[in-house]
């Protein structure tokens, strides 16, 4: 019984990094319609980026604000070149477009590091919570993913700018009428929403070994929670990523590893079929 | 026959017919392969362009039905010992009502949702397959050689196959064709164009949609069959090959999604551009990039693909060429 238990606290941990790579991919959702398939290789770049910063001598906690700052700039840049251009045409076009992106990232990433595994090597305690083990940096990850989103929550209600992005995202003609400058808050929207999938990334390389082809797995992660939480919707996406985690957690002491993508995608199409605005109710 | 006496028909019958003979030339087995590629590709491209082009459906996952096909063949060839043929078309049968059923369920999402249900279906398939040891988990099923003896020994065989997958291809074309040019094509265009309209209008949308989804995965499933079994093998991370997916797609753009020589074209050009990008060493590690932005570049500006453009110079094309 312990066992399990712990193995539930793990996945609870790592449920909060699924959950904060999951709002990035349905902030980007809510704002501007966008399903962004660029977003696993943006993860892996933020994999990638701590990965050198790490290795140029910066401790990888400490290089999550760099990490953040190139995710920003990264996304408004992918906004204003593959995005922007076609965002008012059909939707299938944005899928393709991002997925483009996808493509550079991850060819550039297997020219440049191969897609042998990678990891960061820091030294780690185990920490005794309760009675049950947990390495420090599942704990440090979990709570950074929580600081994150709370950051994020702070943005979205208590600044202008982040009531512009709401405003864009509930009705975009009507923020221009009242002079919000869309184009803007849409590249900051993207930006932000890249932010938080390197951030995750960044995360996630502190707990496991990677390769550039990593970022595919915490993709489709991030598209069930965030479809279980009502794309569109952050908070849903939080839960649905520590739902995700716990669903990890609880069924790993049973079956083989390999089995648990089968199942989450089986939940992710059940979910999408049954109930399309997820478990949370979606943006509208 | 009406079809007999449309010009394209026999276009579409004269091209299958010079893939078909090219290689025999010269028994040239070099040529042979790379035709071998390009036919798969077209196969793939031109199939799938049922869903992207006709219907407005992305797939991103369309090459789940290859997959399956291949699965299906090599375990009734090497567990059951059927010939080859039956389990072919066994294969591209089963396959096709499983695409049925499962259209039936996932095509009620629409736009982003389908595409993401299409992702998941893909690797849950793949991940269930390397776990399902009936199918030989991870390591695949592997033909024994006695399998080639039926069909005149390995060499014989797979000219065999050649001709086989070549006539696949002519028959997708004209499938792509037959439906482009029929009710139930112009019930797919509608539903592209704006599927509540058409729905109003009397499109039987979902039975349609399930109906072109299903056609989209029978002679891929085929192509798989006798591909895998060309191969000897099938191992789950080749079969269910989420990058041949998105390649698919970028022949499908880059040809012109919509019209039935686009796809076949943008196959074969990018297994040409793709066989040179391999084989320069500089640039062989970039083919994913160098195809990325070829996509990009077609979707922010040429939205159209290379049959949008020859329709723009010569807009007479649109009459003879589909």
């Amino acid at each position: 019984m312990p066992e399990i238990l712990a193995s539930v606290l793990d996945g609870l941990l790592i449920g909060l990094v699924y959950g904060l790579a999951a709002i990035g991919l349905t902030l980007i959702f809510g704002v501007m319609d966008v399903v962004n398939l660029a977003h696993g290789a943006v993860i892996a770049l933020g994999m990638f980026t701590v990965y050198l910063l790490y290795k140029a001598g910066i401790h990888p906690y400490i290089g999550l604000l760099p990490v953040a700052v190139i995710g920003f700039l990264f996304g408004v840049l992918i906004y204003l070149i593959a995005v922007k251009r076609i965002l008012d045409g059909p939707p299938l076009m944005t899928l393709l477009a991002t997925f483009a992106v996808s493509m550079i990232i991850t060819g550039a990433g297997t020219a440049i590091w191969s897609t042998s595994p990678y990891n960061i090597n820091f030294p780690v305690t185990t920490l005794n919570i309760l009675g049950y083990t947990v390495t420090s940096a599942r704990l440090i990850a979990a709570i950074a993913a929580v600081l994150v989103t709370v950051f994020l929550y702070i943005f979205l209600y208590r600044t202008t700018l982040g009531k512009a992005v709401r405003a864009v995202a509930n009705n975009r003609e009507a923020a221009e009428l009242m002079g919000i400058p869309s184009q803007q808050i849409l590249a900051v929207s993207f930006g932000i929403g890249t932010a938080l999938a390197m951030l995750s990334g960044a995360l996630i390389a502190t707990l496991f070994p990677f390769t550039i082809l990593s970022g595919g797995i915490y993709e489709l992660k991030s598209f069930v929670a965030s479809v279980l939480g009502g794309l569109g919707n952050p908070t849903g996406a939080l839960f649905g990523g520590i739902i995700l985690g716990l669903i990890e957690g609880s069924v790993a002491p049973f079956i083989e590893v390999s089995w648990t993508n089968v199942i989450e995608f089986v939940i992710f199409v059940l979910i999408l079929l049954f109930f399309p605005t997820g478990l949370f109710g979606g943006r509208r | 026959m009406k079809l007999l006496r449309q010009p394209y028909f026999w276009l579409i019958v004269a091209f299958t017919a010079l893939f078909a003979a090219l290689p025999f030339w010269n028994q040239n087995i070099t040529l042979r392969e790379t035709l071998v590629l390009s036919a798969i590709y077209i196969i793939l491209a031109t199939n799938l362009n049922l869903m992207i082009g006709y219907t407005g459906y992305v797939n991103f996952g369309s090459i789940v039905f290859f997959g399956l096909g291949g699965y299906f063949t090599l375990w009734l060839i090497s567990e059951h010992g059927w010939g080859l043929y039956p389990a072919v078309l066994f294969a591209g049968a089963v396959t096709s009502i499983l695409a049925f059923l499962l259209g039936l369920g996932i095509l009620r999402l629409r736009g982003a949702y389908f595409a993401l249900a299409t992702i998941g279906i893909n690797e849950a398939v793949k991940d269930f397959v390397a776990n399902f040891e009936a199918w030989g988990g991870s390591e695949g099923i592997f033909l024994p050689f006695t399998a080639f003896r039926a069909m005149g020994g390995p060499a014989k065989a797979l000219w065999t196959v050649y001709l086989l997958i070549v006539l696949v291809m002519g028959l997708s074309l004209l499938l792509s064709y037959v439906v482009k040019r029929s009710k139930f094509g112009l019930g797919l265009f509608a539903i592209r164009e704006d599927e509540d309209a058409a729905i109003v209008l009397g499109v039987q949308a979902p039975l349609y949609k399930s109906i072109a989804y299903s056609l989209s995965a029978f002679l891929p499933a085929v192509a798989g069959g006798l591909y895998f079994f060309k191969n000897g093998s099938v191992v789950p991370e080749e079969a269910f090959n989420l990058h041949l997916s998105i390649e698919s797609i970028v022949m499908v753009m880059l040809g012109g999604q919509g019209t039935v020589t686009g796809p076949a074209v943008g196959a074969f050009l990018y297994e040409r551009l793709r066989g040179i990008l391999l084989t320069l060493p500089s640039l062989s590690n970039f083919h994913l990039v160098i195809a990325g932005v070829l996509l990009l570049l077609i979707i922010l500006f040429a939205p159209g693909g290379l049959m949008g453009w020859l329709y723009r110079v010569w807009p007479g094309l649109r009459r003879g060429l589909e």
